[in-house]
């Protein structure tokens, strides 16, 4: 509120006393008219400034303003700056694509790998018995011929098999590329989220002098409560103690409760 | 036994099924959140449910909440795999009727331990 507009509220109001004090009923309503003028004015005034500091948070938001009824000049000065809002969120989708390929390209891997190695396990298993009968001799003339070619495959398909997991391995590895483009776009967004943050904290006080003359109290939407419970991973959990640092402490807080 | 698996990212329902794979349920299915559960397992007869916590949608807490509250489901086990991390929130699930409850990120070996000792118990 302006120190003007504060001064005006003081003066009117001892005016309106000294009127009830002389009695004069007509002077007094005057004044509470005049009191409510102000009032209006005062509040005129805020929201005049408001509505400016919108304007100029929302060009510092660099939103898409398109469908905002604006002046030429307006749009003229936003132009190349205003969707780099849109273009965060473009940047964001394109980070949860990058890492949705990696994680589907990595499992892709994995499940193709998983058979190759058991298949090498179970033949080696097969020809470990026959092996250890070989060592005791036990084997036949025949038996022995038997397993000597056995061997020989086995050699070549472990090979074989051997190159296939090296290659699934690398390219499980090379899955990996997407933490460096997406840790560049990532810190962009984060530098456009500083800029609007002070653009915000800009617009809060505003409005809070708007809150302060009408008397509005700010309550959260229900939404803005719900949203605030389901918090998701919680990244500072050491600092916290509302929250679970890991799954001993899930295991600890069940077993208090009598599971 | 026939397990479900709910979450709204397709990477944890795959990365989910694959554990469970190994660790030897090969016969499972996937929802992406309450809505679309629901009426499968209303349908289908189920012996597991696991699933995540907030989804668009019907969230996994919502799930649990209905699964008990209905006559032919009330007795599934249900083990919710979840971020959600808050103290309030693992008490609301356990007085919801949970069985388990695993935060993520999870190991695979958390995951089997849980889902044995919940076995153990139903029997």
């Amino acid at each position: 509120m302006s120190d003007d507009f504060e001064k005006q509220l003081v003066k009117q109001a001892n005016q309106l006393i000294d009127h009830l004090e002389a009695g004069d009923n007509q002077a007094a309503m005057e004044a509470i008219e005049k009191l409510y003028q102000g009032r209006d004015f005062g509040l005129f005034q805020e929201i005049g400034k408001l509505t400016r500091t919108v304007h100029d948070a929302i060009r510092n938001f660099h939103v898409e303003t398109d469908g905002l009824e604006r002046t030429a000049a307006a749009k003229k000065e936003d132009q190349g700056e205003s969707s780099r809002i849109e273009d965060a969120k473009d940047r964001l989708e394109y980070v949860i694509r990058l890492t949705e390929n990696a994680a589907n390209k990595t499992m892709d891997m994995v499940e193709e790998t998983v058979p190759v190695s058991k298949e090498l396990r179970e033949t080696a298993m097969n020809l470990k018995g026959d092996w250890e009968r070989l060592m005791r001799r036990e084997l036949s003339a025949e038996e022995f011929r038997s397993l000597y070619k056995q061997i020989d495959e086995f050699l070549d398909f472990a090979g074989t098999k051997a190159t296939n997991i090296e290659d699934n391995l690398s390219s499980i590895l090379l899955a990996q590329d997407y933490q460096d483009l997406t840790g560049q776009v990532i810190k962009k967004v984060i530098k456009l989220v500083h800029e609007v943050e002070s653009s915000l904290v800009c617009l809060v006080t505003m409005a809070s002098k708007v809150e302060s003359i009408t008397g509005i109290q700010y309550e959260p939407s229900s939404e803005a409560r719900e949203e605030e419970y389901l918090e998701g991973p919680i990244i500072n959990a050491e600092e916290r103690d509302d929250v679970v640092a890991s799954q001993d402490d899930v295991d600890d807080l069940l077993s208090s409760l009598g599971f | 036994m026939k397990i479900l698996i709910v979450d709204d990212f397709s990477t944890m329902r795959r990365i989910i099924k694959n554990l469970l794979r190994d660790l030897g349920f090969n016969n499972t299915a996937e929802a992406d959140d309450g809505n679309t559960a629901l009426p499968m397992l209303q349908s289908t007869s189920f012996d597991f449910l696991i699933t995540d916590w907030n989804m668009p949608g019907m969230t996994g807490i919502e799930l649990l909440k209905s699964v008990r509250a209905d006559a032919k489901l009330a007795s599934l086990p249900v083990l919710m795999v979840t971020a959600e991390a808050k103290r309030e929130q693992i008490v609301e699930a356990a007085q919801a009727g949970v069985n388990g409850y695993v935060v993520k990120p999870f190991t695979a070996g958390a995951l089997k331990e849980k889902i044995e000792k919940i076995f153990e118990r139903v029997g």
